[in-house]
């Protein structure tokens, strides 16, 4: 299972490093996310400030659609999802190498985002080991989340609009959980951020063990 | 080289118009029975039971709002028994998927009234239609989630793909049922707690009657709705099924006419 999956990683990682989709059009999309907040809240410094942990996870959620129906696309074309099927790979090891590809994609947004939030918003730091925690396990709950209901949509007409649809509403905690961790370790909140953090801990886990469960079926039968 | 004959098409004789509804004495029961005991909750919650010391007449939400959201529940909870139930091969059958489409389906609509009227109780007795409550939200995330889910039921394609993906999708959604139902226990919520579904339940008399009686009205509404909706599902299958060979029959008639 392990190497199948450092075989699909590989293979997802390596298409997009050659495509440069990431680099050329997700990355500039994500700050350009970052200006568009700091132009609705016509640069009222304080408020960006206080707000800058939400606004981070609600850009990392934008370009999470995009890694994910990015992630399904380059499959798309020439039967390639076909070819996948039929390579005799362990579906656990293909679910865990596109998950681990995505979430390699979105830390490295996330730091850019995170350049963006001290510049833009002019946030500072006061807990780090917290900070990189929670976006370690937060980015690892988006991205299985994302990898199981990617594949459901994938190969619908309609997997664009259905997409967000699936995957918005079921990452709501991760929202919420990560936005709280960050708050406290930018300093604008008092409060116990790592209990939010085991919630995190425990979404990533539970839709790491989901994607290993039901991804045979959804491979076999979409 | 001697022609040989065309195979003889099997065409389906179009479905009579006996067989196109879904109405039948079972449903009329049912129907007749959900809206009796709805009446007689109308009437006792609105005339019978007095108003409350605290809440006063806003009190009478709890004959609708309680009874909705239970009735959400089963739908979904049966959405996930189905669904397994579809998936697992020695029980797979397309009766499980109807089953799972019409209970999600008729759980939505369910879990839309307990929204719009907790939004209305809320409204009432906090102050604003919507807060950031536990349960609240996470009603809320259980609405929209299962919105998806019928997204996924309605897109195209092969029927035993679309169920196992429908059924994989609903299984990944059910946890949230369980986590919204204890919310208002594992969290400081605005929501008050369960009032009947405890050993020493906070309503009694009059009161405890109507409520009681509400869900047995939402139970067989929920049922009513339950099996119109599954037959529809029969009747869209057979749709997809003879649907062609009603065209081909229809085109044929056209030209020997």
């Amino acid at each position: 299972m392990w190497r199948d999956a450092a075989v699909v990683g590989g293979k997802d990682i390596r298409i997009e490093i050659q495509s440069r989709v990431a680099t050329m059009q997700v990355a500039p999309y994500a700050v350009l996310v970052l200006l568009l907040f700091g132009f609705a809240f016509d640069q009222n410094h304080t408020l960006l400030t206080q707000a800058a942990p939400g606004l981070f996870w609600v850009a990392v959620l934008l370009c999470t659609l995009l890694a994910v129906q990015r992630s399904y696309a380059i499959e798309a074309a020439d039967g390639a999802r076909d070819g996948l099927r039929l390579s005799g790979l362990d579906p656990a090891g293909i679910f865990l190498g596109k998950a681990a590809a995505v979430t390699a994609q979105l830390l490295a947004l996330e730091v850019i985002l995170g350049v963006g939030i001290v510049v833009l918003f002019g946030t500072s730091l006061h807990d780090p080991v917290l900070l990189l925690a929670s976006a370690g396990a937060a980015t690892i709950g988006l991205a299985a989340s994302g990898t199981v209901y990617g594949m459901i949509a994938s190969g619908l007409r309609v997997r664009e609009t259905l997409l967000p649809l699936l995957i918005l509403p079921v990452v709501a905690p991760v929202l919420l959980a990560a936005t709280q961790c960050w708050m406290v370790a930018l300093g604008t909140s008092q409060t116990d951020g790592w209990k939010w953090m085991s919630l995190l801990g425990a979404f990533g886990a539970i839709y790491v063990a989901l994607g290993i469960l039901t991804f045979s079926t959804l491979v076999e039968e979409t | 080289m001697a022609a040989t004959a065309p195979p003889a098409q099997t065409v389906a004789a179009p479905p009579g118009p006996a067989s196109c509804g879904t109405g039948d004495l079972t449903t009329r029961v049912l129907g007749l029975i959900a809206a009796v005991t709805g009446a007689l909750t109308a009437y006792l919650g609105l005339v019978f039971t007095p108003r409350d010391a605290v809440q006063g007449q806003l009190v009478r939400l709890i004959y609708v709002h309680p009874a909705a959201a239970t009735t959400c529940y089963v739908g979904f909870g049966l959405c996930a028994v189905a669904s397994v139930a579809y998936l697992w091969p020695r029980t797979r059958h397309r009766r499980w998927d109807r089953l799972a489409a019409a209970s999600g389906e008729v759980g939505v609509l369910f879990c839309i009234v307990t929204l719009i009227t907790g939004s209305i109780w809320g409204r009432a007795s906090w102050g604003v239609w919507w807060t950031w409550d536990a349960r609240l939200t996470l009603t809320a995330l259980l609405c929209a989630v299962f919105i998806g889910y019928l997204a996924v039921r309605r897109t195209t394609g092969d029927p035993d793909v679309r169920a196992k993906r429908s059924a994989v999708f609903a299984l990944l959604c059910i946890p949230i049922v369980p986590i919204d139902h204890e919310a208002t226990t594992w969290w400081t919520t605005l929501h008050q707690g369960n009032t009947l579904f405890r050993s020493n339940p906070s309503i009694h008399g009059s009161q405890l009657v109507t409520m009681l009686l509400s869900f047995v009205a939402f139970g067989f509404g929920f049922a009513w709705l339950m099996v119109h909706r599954y037959r529809v599902e029969v009747l869209e299958d057979r749709y997809d099924q003879e649907g062609f060979a009603v065209a081909i029959a229809e085109r044929r008639a056209e030209g020997s006419g």
